[in-house]
């Protein structure tokens, strides 16, 4: 497969930048950012990948019998994931407080500090 | 800055992110190859110290620091949440209304739901042996919970999560964790050091101190996402502002 999943990964990057750019709401918005961050999760999962090999766990595996891909690329995509989690949750409170104290959740029309 | 400006903007950008972006990553080493140098290291690691899921050796022994830094990460959210969700001087919550559920829908809930618990904790309790662990089970722990909101009503979910409890049982959870890398720091000269006896490996009581850190992860994740959810249910379902910006509710 070649450098072919390293690329998707910044394909979809590039694709959220653009949602990111172009929108007009702040859901969507930051329905683009976590799209952004599930690049990084397809970079980290492409970089741990091996051929012909399993998941590290050897409840019922013996060591040594097969490789077995990255565990490190697969704890950080972990952390990547609860990180991803907490900021989405917080921007969307933050956007529900925007909603109610301005009547809109469009970028573009939030042009001045109130309150 | 106009849309067309900001588009344009974007798009020279992208074009250049792409170039350096694709060469860069001709540099790496090729997809699938057999040298992870990282990987094989914390991988006869984790089997020193006797835990069959490296992944959760990895969370838990070898980077367990930067797992406390997640977990605060999260506990932080939670009280963020809290804080930009509170009842605002114009705001009133009220008590949501029963609705008429499917019998099959309340059934399918009331079976499921326990089920789903069990799940829940038999995925933490093993996070040492099998796929999974403490954030894991904490999120299908937290989903059981919320079977009860989509198989009966509001208030039988509320009746489910004591939110004072569940606030408690975050902190001590996020509290826990230091203190035992505290303990480490007693018992063998390192924050976060793995000083109980490792076990026998394959056993549920294997990795010293992975299974309560999972556990510790465990009761906060649950807790948390418990929380969390409760804060943005309660916008959607029990709180109306009296303000301006009322014209749709």
């Amino acid at each position: 497969m070649g450098v072919w999943p390293y690329l998707a990964a910044g394909w979809i990057l590039l694709v959220a930048l653009y949602g990111l750019v172009t929108s007009r709401n702040l859901i969507h918005a930051i329905g683009c950012l976590a799209v952004a961050q599930s690049s990084t999760y397809v970079l980290l999962l492409a970089v741990g990948y091996r051929d012909h090999s399993t998941a590290p766990v050897f409840s019922d595996l013996r060591p040594g019998s097969r490789p077995v891909v990255d565990p490190i690329v697969q704890a950080l995509a972990l952390t990547d994931i609860v990180v991803g989690a907490t900021v989405t949750a917080l921007l969307l409170a933050l956007t529900i407080q925007l909603r109610k104290r301005h009547g809109t959740v469009d970028p573009e029309s939030l042009t001045a500090l109130r309150g | 800055m106009s849309p067309r400006a900001r588009l344009l903007l974007f798009l020279v950008s992208a074009a250049v992110i792409g170039v350096y972006f694709t060469l860069s990553c001709r540099e790496l080493p090729s997809f699938g190859g057999a040298s992870h140098p990282y990987g094989e290291r914390a991988v006869a690691a984790a089997l020193a110290h006797r835990t069959a899921n490296v992944v959760s050796s990895v969370n838990f022994d070898l980077r367990a620091f930067d797992t406390l830094g997640e977990e605060s990460i999260l506990f932080c959210t939670v009280l963020g949440a809290t804080l930009l969700l509170r009842l605002a001087r114009d705001e009133r919550q009220h008590a949501a209304a029963s609705e008429a559920v499917l019998p099959t829908t309340r059934l399918l809930g009331a079976v499921l739901l326990p089920v789903t618990v069990v799940v829940g904790v038999y995925i933490v309790a093993h996070g040492q042996l099998s796929p999974g662990g403490g954030f894991q089970g904490g999120v299908v722990l937290a989903t059981a919970l919320h079977l009860g909101y989509v198989a009966a009503d509001y208030r039988v979910l509320e009746r489910l999560r004591p939110l004072v409890v569940l606030d408690i049982a975050d902190s001590l959870a996020a509290a826990s964790f230091t203190a035992m890398g505290v303990a480490g720091l007693a018992a063998g000269g390192a924050f976060l050091k793995n000083v109980l006896p490792l076990g026998t490996f394959n056993k549920i009581t294997s990795g010293g101190m992975v299974p309560l850190f999972n556990a510790a992860v465990g009761v906060e994740v649950a807790s948390g996402v418990i929380v969390l959810l409760a804060h943005f249910l309660d916008q959607a379902v029990e709180v109306t502002g009296t303000g301006t910006q009322e014209e749709e509710a």
